[in-house]
């Protein structure tokens, strides 16, 4: 028997992991010093940056340091989550999908449609928050453009921060219920049965390659 | 200065400290009767201890050429030439009209860095002023400046500490002509209806008041002579309101968007309690032995094959 069998298998690697845990961290940041200013219940937030003036100050450099390390993480996950036929499939069997009934569902790849979905909205709002953020920072940029820019601006970035949050509501808790899924991102490893049950045409790659 | 009128106060959500009650109070400033010598504004960095850059001349009488966190107020010039082919020079003084429904307050996030006094005048708190600019994004007339110097927004106080002890502003007491008014609100639109009557019987038909509803009114009013084309008057626009945009930035979609967020969250949490986590079963495993087990005995092409990458 190959020995490699029992062993589990390789998701992420050292830098992959890096990368991830640094957007990770600095959208925290981002987050919460953007809703200090986002809603008044939440204005409170602001004492863990040290207070108003500093979340102004330190908002949009965390926002960039994240787009920056954003930026790698999008090279190297765009090409495994291109959009397959099976997706369309997988995504209208959302019911099962929720249930837990992966049986029903079709094989699919290292990524599912779902994570793939997560991925462009990830990329697109992302985008947006750049752009748009660069608009309303006032003390540098916002002298360059007009009222009406700044004001719809204001509107997107507002819009696309609560898209990006919302949607990493959803890849927090996608991570808690599917069990054994932390550990991609921690020793970057999963079990070979995770790895059956969720991503089987991922499993059959890896094992052929081990070959 | 006073803390017990606050009739609105930005990024609050409960009542501000509003026991006191005054009347309503306007400037009225008559573009008609104005020089145009600027005392006003001199007025107003004396009594507010500013001394603005000196800067250059661009070309025109206007100096400063705009509005800055120094200068709260500034004479706009504005040659117009009539259908008769005559020059009419038209003067407005520029700064914060104190808007009823205030723009700026509406956008500002910080508590209490824009309050607004029951007796009209809207007024920044510089200490609270966390300098990110949202009150320019929001105010319909281009008014508050952030600083160079120290990231905090300023604009026209309508001198609030003088009104405060019953003063009139400082800009006021000193035109030279009378053409600023200052006094209850109501006093200032009878003062403006006698203004009108008088410019309307000397051949301005158009003569009225400035007082735009689309804010719910100001507590600076003008009288213009054209009052059918304030855009003659160096752009001072002629339906003012707050931006759709800023009123979706700031109106219901912000509390909405925090329920959401929350539901997402507590949609999480009720899934995990009601129909649980999703694990790799004792199934599961076995079928990765089976698979191991194929693949060494058989075809290295156990599991199928895929294109995928
Ligand atoms: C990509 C680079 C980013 C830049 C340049 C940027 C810039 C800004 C600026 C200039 C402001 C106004 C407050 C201030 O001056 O600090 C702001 C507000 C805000 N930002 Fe960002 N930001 C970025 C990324 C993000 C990210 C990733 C998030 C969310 C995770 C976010 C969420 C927010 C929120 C919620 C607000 C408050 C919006 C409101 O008042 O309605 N931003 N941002
Ligand atoms: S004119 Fe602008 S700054 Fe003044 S009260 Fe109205 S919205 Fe605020
Ligand atoms: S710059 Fe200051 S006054 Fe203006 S909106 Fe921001 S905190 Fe409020």
């Amino acid at each position: 028997m190959n020995g490699n069998e029992n062993q589990d298998l390789q998701r992420y690697n050292a830098n992959e992991r890096s990368n991830h845990w640094a957007v990770a961290l600095l959208f925290v940041l981002a987050a919460l010093s953007g809703l200090a200013l986002f809603h008044p219940a939440l204005f409170w937030l602001t004492n863990l940056f040290g207070g108003g003036p500093w979340t102004r100050i330190l908002h949009p450099f965390i926002g960039v340091a994240m787009m920056l390390f954003f930026l790698g993480l999008a090279f190297r996950f765009a090409g495994r989550n291109r959009f397959k036929a099976h997706d369309r499939q997988w995504l209208s069997q959302w019911r099962d999908v929720i249930s837990n009934q992966e049986e029903n569902l079709p094989r699919i790849g290292k990524y599912n449609a779902g994570q793939k979905l997560l991925f462009w909205v990830l990329v697109i709002s992302m985008l947006a928050l750049l752009f748009s953020g660069i608009v309303i920072w006032r003390e540098y940029f916002s002298d360059f453009f007009g009222i009406g820019m700044i004001r719809f601006a204001s509107l997107l970035h507002a819009f696309a921060a609560f898209v990006l949050i919302t949607s990493i509501i959803v890849h927090v808790y996608a991570a808690i219920w599917v069990k054994g899924s932390v550990g991609a991102m921690t020793s970057g490893k999963v079990s070979r049965a995770w790895a059956r049950k969720h991503h089987a045409l991922w499993y059959d790659e890896v094992r052929k390659n081990q070959r | 200065m006073a803390t017990q009128d606050i009739i609105a106060r930005s990024a609050t959500t409960t009542a501000s400290p509003s026991v006191r009650q005054f009347d309503e109070v306007a400037k009225l400033i008559d573009t008609t009767v104005c020089i145009g010598c600027k005392a006003c504004q001199v007025a107003c960095s004396e009594w507010n201890d500013l001394r603005d850059e000196v800067g250059d001349n661009v070309g025109v009488y206007d100096n400063p050429s705009d509005l800055t966190a120094d200068s709260w107020t500034v004479m706009r010039f504005d040659e117009h030439e009539t259908s008769e082919g005559d020059l009419e020079w038209l003067i407005r003084k520029d700064g914060c009209m104190h808007c009823e429904d205030p723009g700026c307050l509406k956008a500002c996030p910080s508590p209490g860095a824009i309050v607004k006094y029951d007796n009209g005048i809207v007024d920044f708190d510089q200490d609270k002023c966390i300098g990110c600019g949202y009150c320019v994004t929001g105010c319909p007339f281009d008014v508050p400046r952030i600083s160079k110097k120290d990231n905090k927004a300023y604009k026209c106080t309508l001198c609030s500490d003088r009104v405060s002890v019953g003063l009139e502003p400082a800009c006021v007491k000193t035109c030279p002509t009378g053409a600023i008014v200052f006094g209850t609100k109501d006093e200032m639109k009878e003062h403006a209806n006698w203004r009108i009557q008088d410019l309307k019987g000397r051949g301005y038909e158009n003569a009225g008041i400035y007082d735009p509803q689309g804010v719910g009114g100001t507590h600076v009013m003008y009288v213009l002579h054209h009052a059918d084309k304030p855009q003659l008057y160096s752009d001072l626009p002629k339906d003012p309101a707050i931006s759709p945009l800023v009123g979706a930035w700031k109106g219901v979609a912000k509390p909405l968007a925090m329920l959401a967020m929350a539901a997402t969250a507590a949609a999480g949490f009720f899934h995990y309690i009601r129909i649980g986590p999703n694990r790799v079963s004792k199934e599961d495993e076995a079928a990765v032995e089976h698979d191991a087990a194929q693949a060494g005995t058989n075809s290295p092409d156990a599991g199928g094959t895929s294109d995928e990458r």
